[in-house]
């Protein structure tokens, strides 16, 4: 095939992916450096850093941050260590596996606004939840976890939903672990610990990179959960950094300053990507 | 006349220079074999000859038709891959006709050739079976019939036998044997076995590092190689390479010095000028052990009893070990003295820039 | 004392018991919301919790009448499967093209795709928000459908590129030869061989696009809103009625669970870029 065919193929996708990504963010670029607020248009001249300033001084800024890091940590070592001991439990054969492993999954399909509400709901709410009757019927006091816990709440709805996938990527993993480097293990007097702690998880390396680099880049854009469950509140408890844009933007409709955050948020992503890229394209054979 | 003439053919990959100028002719029905060891271009050079891979410079021509630039579907070749390379989504029938139908051949005339090919190739009860279900010589034929069904003008074979276990392997050797005395075809075929190319041939090219280190019927490249290379690549187990250390002239002949004795050899036998420094190829089936009067002596370090002969390897006075065949049932043990004798007609000597540089013994007494 | 196949045989018994305890605590949320859809809200509210009670499919005809379920699932299906179909249109030649010509730009090009999947919605959420808004885009299909499309337009290449590169090479020679044209063997060779890997691409997208919040949440309002963002509708307070809301949620989810249940793997491909296979 001609090299003018190849282009002409690969054309449609790279002009609409490079028009993606440069026309938004260079608006929110420019954005970021106007004054610019959707109830008061025709005033939109330049002032530099304001709008950055603005946003790092809102009082929201300092908890969103640290929400964002909290809730991103938190899930990671959650979904990591649980994921690698389920999927270690799960690998060897025993009666229903199939079943197991599906029902194990489950969580990661369904939708993050159903997901929040069920467990906003049914699970925590502080009368009829069944979180409440469990407490109940042991003697405690029920919590009312939103506005209690409310970060901790969705630590736990984000949790649940991104173990699944923890596990699906380390059973996929586990599948191509050497069975005769286990047997030469087991020859030479290793328990089932001293397999796993020297050849599954060493085996896991590479795998729980990735699975942290892709929740990070998913976590740190935490929305619909938030949206749905907690609002952000009670204050800002609960309120992330793109919860916090969101709020700038669609609610406040102050754009300049949404679109100041909004490169926050970007430049902290690229940070993380920057460091994904390294580690796919290392294994990546064209 | 040649049929299939490649001129000055030369490949480059980015920074490796796969083939340096290769010219060869290839009569029409003949059974041709490239060999060599892997890396040493024999597989790009059938690749480029099918249009898998594009010349960098040089000339394809294939009956009286300049082929260079030609899109391999248009060659007019058919080609069975190491792989087999069969689809899989299709059946055993449709395997065999996918080429005929691409061809937009009327479908009583695929019909007919289709089964007198799987007649001949025993494929009749496997044509409705998918690739996956069939055994790997089963596939073999397959992949044969698929070429057959075409009637190129020269079948192409990329190390068609390496997937299958010995045993197979050797039965499908002697059916290829009977299809090229069937067809008649000319046939390309790429191996590393030079069990293979021996058999098989009519003509063998040995390749080495991207040039054809020599050509010729599989008795001329076994008896007159032209280079250590060749010497060593063909036979099993290997030549014998011993170092001579010092020549002396006499009258007729060149007295060889080789450490551990001296070895007379007739000056006739040498082409051109004597060398300083000479190495002596002797072929293990080319020395003998005898109980006295032997050229040279060594003790017995360890004997490889192949049943129908065993390979001694003895250790020479002067440390260097060579390999000797010795019939199945000689009376030999680890650690005994032995004479050898050498059957000085065959011995072939090399110049410092592994060359062959002497002749044939019988070459100089018929001259 | 136990022998050693006894002792293998309890040892398999307690991981398996364990593994389905645990299987079951995380699948109960998802049991919880099916059981409770076929409640009345008074059994669904009631404490402690009631397991046995008689089914009714009210809520269903209710969650249609009060949300336009109908619509709004329609909104999902139009939006994955429309821009999952142009996506794959997009998306097939340029991962044929990267891998049966791979130049030594290719390897960037994929990681340049990839590296624009890492963009966060947020950073760019206000100019597509005024983009939309200024062509007509907002709370409409077709907005939603150009989203997704470019947002997993990545994952698919990346997808459809690592299985096209999977196919045997020498199976796309021995068509060559046979005489087949570039067009022959795009259509008789590479798509039967590659159907597979095609549908499971298409079913990680549909998936991805159907349970996708963001921007259906900030784009659309009631028109265009694909079932996320109609299930987010019951999030106001204004009462419990949850065996509506679990009723909605069952029929949002199960078609994309079932879906899901049957393209885990391909999913873990798609979503690690192949990383882990």
């Amino acid at each position: 095939m001609k090299r003018s065919i190849t282009r002409l193929l690969m054309a449609p996708s790279v002009i609409l992916l490079l028009i993606w990504m440069i026309v938004p963010l260079s608006m929110t670029i420019y954005f970021s450096t106007i004054r610019f607020n959707l109830l008061y248009p025709g005033q939109n001249n330049f002032v530099g850093w304001m709008n950055f300033e603005f946003f790092i001084t809102d009082p929201g800024f300092m908890p969103a941050v640290l929400n964002t890091l909290i809730l991103l940590i938190s899930v990671l070592i959650i979904t990591v260590v649980l994921g690698v001991a389920l999927s270690a439990l799960i690998d060897k054969p025993f009666f229903g596996q199939g079943i197991v492993r599906v029902l194990l999954i489950s969580p990661f399909f369904i939708m993050p606004t159903v997901n929040a509400l069920i467990w906003k709901n049914m699970m925590m709410n502080p009368v009829y939840g069944v979180f409440a009757w469990i407490s109940q019927s042991l003697g405690l006091e029920p919590i009312d976890w939103l506005s209690d816990f409310p970060l901790m709440s969705v630590i736990i709805m984000v949790s649940w939903q991104w173990l699944p996938f923890a596990i699906l990527v380390f059973v996929t993993a586990l599948q191509s672990q050497d069975t005769e480097q286990k047997e030469a293990a087991q020859m030479d007097g290793a328990n089932g610990w001293h397999i796993f702690r020297y050849l599954t998880i060493p085996h896991l390396a590479r795998p729980i990179a990735v699975v942290v680099m892709i929740e990070t880049i998913f976590l740190l854009a935490i929305f619909a959960e938030i949206f749905v469950s907690t609002g952000g509140g009670p204050g800002y408890d609960s309120t992330n950094l793109a919860y916090l844009i969101y709020n700038q933007a669609l609610l406040q409709y102050d754009v300049g300053v949404a679109s100041a955050g909004g490169l926050f948020a970007v430049i902290l992503a690229n940070i993380v990507a920057f460091f994904l890229i390294r580690a796919v394209g290392k294994n990546l054979t064209v | 006349m040649s049929y299939l003439t490649i001129t000055e053919l030369q490949k480059h990959y980015d920074s490796y220079h796969a083939l340096r100028g290769i010219n060869l002719s290839i009569t029409e029905g003949e059974f041709v074999v490239f060999v060599g060891p892997s890396g040493c271009g024999k597989s790009t050079l059938l690749r480029t000859i099918a249009g898998l891979e594009s010349s960098s410079e040089g000339s394809i021509n294939l009956d009286n038709r300049d082929i260079t630039e030609l899109a391999s579907s248009k060659r007019d070749l058919a080609m069975v891959f190491q792989s087999y390379a069969l689809y899989p989504h299709m059946t055993v029938a449709d395997n065999l006709s996918f080429a005929l139908r691409l061809a937009k051949v009327p479908d009583s005339e695929i019909a007919e050739k289709v089964r007198s090919v799987s007649a001949s190739l025993q494929l009749d009860p496997l044509l409705d079976r998918k690739p996956k279900e069939l055994s790997g010589g089963q596939r073999q034929r397959v992949a044969i019939g698929r070429a057959i069904v075409r009637q190129p003008k020269v079948f192409l074979f990329d190390e068609p036998l390496s997937n299958l276990d010995a045993a197979l392997r050797v039965q499908m050797r002697l059916e290829l044997a009977r299809l090229h005395k069937k067809l008649g075809t000319t046939m390309i075929y790429v191996t590393h076995d030079q069990v293979e190319a021996m058999t098989l041939a009519d003509r063998v090219v040995i390749l080495n590092a991207g040039q054809i280190e020599q050509v010729g019927t599989p008795l001329e490249l076994y008896r007159q190689p032209n280079s250590r290379f060749v010497a060593e690549f063909i036979g099993t187990p290997k030549m014998n390479l011993i170092e001579v250390s010092d020549v002396t002239r006499q009258d007729e002949q060149l007295s060889l010095d080789i450490g551990v004795g001296k070895i007379a050899f007739p000056n006739e036998r040498i082409n051109g000028p004597v060398p300083g420094s000479i190495k002596l190829g002797i072929r293990p089936e080319h020395m003998h052990l005898v109980p006295e009067g032997g050229d040279i002596s060594g003790k017995i370090e360890l004997v490889e009893h192949l049943g129908s002969e065993a390979y001694t390897h003895i250790q020479l006075d002067n440390q260097q070990t060579i390999i000797v065949k010795a019939p199945a049932r000689s009376n030999i043990q680890d650690g005994q003295l032995v004479q050898i004798k050498l059957d000085l007609d065959e011995v072939i000597l090399f110049n410092e820039s592994d060359r062959v540089i002497s002749k044939l013994a019988e070459d100089v007494s018929h001259a | 004392m136990m022998t050693l196949n006894q002792q293998r045989k309890f040892k398999t018994f307690v991981t398996g018991a364990f593994a389905w305890l645990i299987a079951l605590l995380l699948f109960f949320p998802i049991f919880w919301m099916f059981i409770t859809s076929f409640k009345t809200e008074l059994q669904a509210i009631s404490v402690p919790p009631s397991l046995f009670f008689e089914p009714t499919l009210d809520n269903f005809g209710i969650v249609q009448e009060r949300s336009d379920y109908l619509k709004h699932a329609l909104n999902s299906v139009v939006t994955s499967f429309g821009s999952t179909l142009i996506a794959l249109l997009i998306g097939v030649p340029a991962a044929y093209a990267m891998a049966f010509n791979p130049t030594k730009k290719t390897k960037d090009i994929l990681l340049w795709m990839l590296s624009t999947k890492m963009l966060p919605a947020v950073g760019v959420l206000v100019p597509i928000y005024i983009l939309s808004r200024d062509y007509g885009l907002l709370d409409s299909r077709t907005g939603l459908v150009i989203i997704f499309t470019l947002m997993n337009l990545p994952i698919i290449i990346w997808m459809l590129f690592s299985y096209f590169k999977d196919l045997p090479k020498e199976i796309l020679e021995a068509a060559r030869m046979d005489g087949a044209s570039p067009w022959d063997e795009i259509v008789k060779v590479v798509l039967p061989l590659s159907i597979g890997g095609i549908s499971s691409t298409a079913l990680l997208s549909i998936i991805l696009c159907w349970n996708e919040a963001f921007w259906s949440l900030n784009l659309t309002a009631s028109e265009a809103a694909p079932l996320t963002a109609m299930i987010a509708s019951y999030s106001s307070p204004e009462g419990l009625f949850w065996a509506k809301l679990s009723a909605a949620s069952t029929l949002a989810c199960a078609p994309i669970v079932i879906f899901g249940w049957f393209c885990q793997k391909q999913l873990v491909q798609g979503l690690t870029f192949g990383a882990v296979k």
